[in-house]
């Protein structure tokens, strides 16, 4: 059994105008231990799903349809105090923004001892210390600062204090949305160090969801490329940056710079995401793809299994042979529907 | 120093840039019963570089080096407290009003996040015909229309009349791309252009700006604490840190054979986007230093893995060519020889007779170990 599953999972947020598919249809599992990456642009779901992983989803969110099976149990289907019960104790969360998640009002201490002692009463005050002083040593932080305030910190050591605080309750699943996108290159580099250094010492598995395909190059085992509230393809970290098949991680993979390579010809995804209101038929991906046919604006796609990886691409067969290096072309993205559009347009003039 | 080379569009000299701490009317009575000296922040504390035209030119360096003040005073957005700034040879402390005015039509902006650089009660024809009415130039719409479709947003009468809020990201960006060229200025600073867009859209903003490189013969100053973007994107690199070049070069070079321990740091903290890549990690203890008080030598000291005693605490490393490095290659290190046979232990050495001497009217010097 996996520690966490997750099964055709449907996520919607109410809106005037109709239900929003933020998650639609996703599955997948992750084991005990691994590290598994989710990217995606802005609107793809991925935080959604976090969120829903841990049960902070928004007033308007619901969970549509689904199951999200965590050590044999149904998230889902608990209430509010089973949910709560878990968090930090079974699932933890590194937030975004380290300065908006601390307590301004109390030492980080204190915010770390409350959850201790609330989640395991009759901890006693000597054991909870220790605690702290542990994980501000696995974080790389002083614990005599552990009686400063946040604001006493500076922004990387206040991402440190969250990640300490995530670990303190030992939790068996860690979500780290967006870990270091509000950090500095330093600071980045150091926190995803200890992140790394982190899943080595500690066998909690740890679910890192970001836009920045070389944080999850760098701490995940395996990642989840979604796109419009699906999933586009999945599989190890290497496979997925080597030899995708799914025509989005290419373009996606070939949209970052990276600093080790000469001249660079950086490749542009013309257009937006779907509107989720009313998402298109067939594949999501298609107005944006440079290999769409009909049959891909019609036929919603089924999984293909290529090796270790899974891809939601009718045409995840063929790309090996001769699709590959024609999606890997930069001018290949100005071809798209969405590209020509712009085009078109502006031919009308 | 003057240079009257034709090449250069902008040439900056030792340019400075301090912000007084505590300007409150409270603070200053206080200062003034006490008699204390006001503090500055040394957000810019001697840049000295040239932009060439038709080049473009990188400032990196994480958040508080003073970039984005070097950048805003490139375009006169903030007066230098030191330095100047020569546009096209002429001493912009010296220039009359018009060759001011002049100046700012030939110097324009684009900011980090197009969601508050535009205005929102303004259409799209409004935000980019503004700088049109400021600097009075006829044949408006023939140039809004214009700047817009050079910027893709196509048709341009489509976009005429909407409001920031109807674009997208990405789109607002090209408003201000557009806003920014409408004027044909001879240069821009772009202030991290594309980092509040997503992924898939950068590359697209970013093919733009190279465009606009390319077909206007624009000189750009991008500023952005991403380096696998500027490398992309620059012909040279400067290094900041604390208010100060730290290294500055073409940027294959910079990139590919840092000199500086801080530049060297800097490039080994970039993640990179392919699992097969190991990195060396440089692990830089503390934190960046104190802008109010700043300290005296090098201001990387502190953090230094390379540091070197008295000559690092005490004198302040110059950014100058060094004779074992590559060519068009400043770093301001104390590591390397000075190409032009400056001694920074000459300054150490002065500094010891002075303290030699005050320790002959009774107080302890440090002693010389080296």
């Amino acid at each position: 059994m996996s520690l966490l599953e997750v099964e055709d999972l449907e996520v919607y947020y109410e809106t005037e105008q109709g239900p929003a598919q933020a998650v639609d249809g996703v599955s997948f599992e992750l084991e005990e231990g691994e590290n598994l990456g989710i990217v995606g642009e802005s609107g793809c779901g991925k935080t959604t799903l976090a969120k829903s992983i841990i049960g902070i989803l928004p007033d308007a969110g619901y969970i549509n349809a689904g199951s999200i099976n965590f050590k044999g149990d149904d998230l889902t289907e608990m209430n509010g105090a089973q949910r709560r019960r878990l968090k930090w104790e079974e699932i933890s969360m590194i937030a975004q923004s380290a300065m908006n998640s601390l307590d301004p009002v109390y030492t980080i201490r204190e915010q770390i001892v409350e959850a201790i002692e609330t989640h395991r009463p009759g901890t006693g005050r000597v054991e909870s210390n220790e605690i702290v002083t542990e994980m501000f040593e696995l974080v790389g932080l002083d614990p005599e600062r552990a009686d400063d305030y946040p604001h006493q910190f500076s922004g990387g050591m206040r991402q440190r204090a969250m990640i300490a605080m995530s670990l303190a309750l030992d939790p068996s699943l860690v979500l780290a949305d967006e870990p270091t996108t509000a950090l500095d290159v330093i600071m980045q580099d150091q926190i995803l160090k200890r992140i790394s250094q982190i899943q080595d010492e500690i066998n909690s598995s740890m679910l890192v969801i970001t836009h920045d395909v070389s944080v999850v190059a760098e701490t995940c085992d395996r990642v989840i490329v979604m796109y419009a509230g699906q999933i586009a393809e999945e599989g190890p970290v290497e496979d997925i940056f080597n030899n995708p098949y799914h025509p989005y991680s290419i373009g996606l993979k070939r949209a970052f710079p990276n600093i080790r390579m000469e001249n660079q010809d950086l490749l542009s995804i013309a257009g937006y995401p779907p509107e989720l209101i009313d998402p298109p038929e067939g594949c999501r991906f298609a107005e944006r793809c440079p290999m769409a046919t009909d049959r891909c604006r019609e036929e919603v796609p089924s999984e293909h299994e290529m090796g270790d990886l899974r891809t939601y691409c009718h045409y995840a067969e063929d790309i090996d042979q001769e699709l590959r290096p024609y999606a890997d072309d930069p001018e290949t993205w100005e071809n798209t529907v969405a590209a020509k559009n712009a085009g078109a347009q502006a031919g009308d003039d | 120093m003057s240079k009257t080379d034709d090449d250069v569009i902008l040439h900056v000299d030792d340019l400075k840039k301090h912000f007084k701490v505590d300007e409150g009317w409270i603070a200053s009575l206080l200062q003034s019963v006490t008699g204390d000296d006001p503090d500055y922040v040394h957000a810019v504390d001697g840049v000295s570089f040239d932009l060439k035209r038709g080049e473009t030119l990188g400032l990196a360096g994480e958040s508080g080096c003073g970039k984005t003040t070097t950048g805003m005073s490139l375009v006169k957005l903030h007066e230098p407290t030191d330095g100047d700034i020569h546009y096209n040879n002429k001493r912009l402390s010296e220039a009359s009003d018009e060759e001011i005015k002049e100046f700012r039509q030939n110097a324009q902006m684009i900011f980090q996040d197009p969601f508050e650089s535009l205005n929102p009660r303004m259409t799209v024809y409004d935000i980019v015909a503004e700088p049109l009415r400021v600097h009075d130039i006829r044949n408006e719409t023939a140039r809004v229309q214009r700047a817009l479709e050079f910027a893709e947003l196509m048709p341009a009468e489509h976009y005429f009349d909407q409001y920031p809020h109807e674009l997208s990201g990405g789109q607002r960006q090209r408003v201000a791309i557009a806003r920014a060229l409408v004027l044909d200025p001879d240069f821009i600073v772009a202030d991290e252009p594309v980092s509040m867009l997503d992924v898939s859209l950068r590359a697209g903003v970013l093919s733009l700006l190279d465009r606009m490189t390319e077909e206007f013969g624009l000189s750009v100053v991008y500023i952005s604490h991403d380096l696998s973007l500027l490398r992309h994107m620059c012909d040279r690199l400067a290094i900041m840190y604390m208010g100060k070049i730290v290294e500055k070069g073409p940027t294959d070079q910079i990139i590919e054979n840092p000199q500086h321990p801080y530049t060297q740091a800097l490039i080994n903290a970039v993640p990179v986007p392919d699992p097969d890549v190991g990195r060396e990690r440089v692990e830089l203890q503390g934190e960046v230093g104190d802008v109010i008080d700043v300290p005296t030598g090098c201001r990387f000291k502190d953090r230094c893995p390379k540091y070197i005693g008295d000559v690092c605490d005490q004198v302040v490393p110059p950014l100058e060519a060094k004779s074992d490095t590559g060519a068009d290659q400043d770093i301001a290190c104390h590591l390397f020889e000075s190409a032009e046979g400056y001694d920074p232990y000459a300054e150490l050495d002065g500094g010891r007779a002075e303290n030699a001497t005050a320790a002959n009217d009774g107080s302890e010097s440090a002693p010389a170990d080296d």
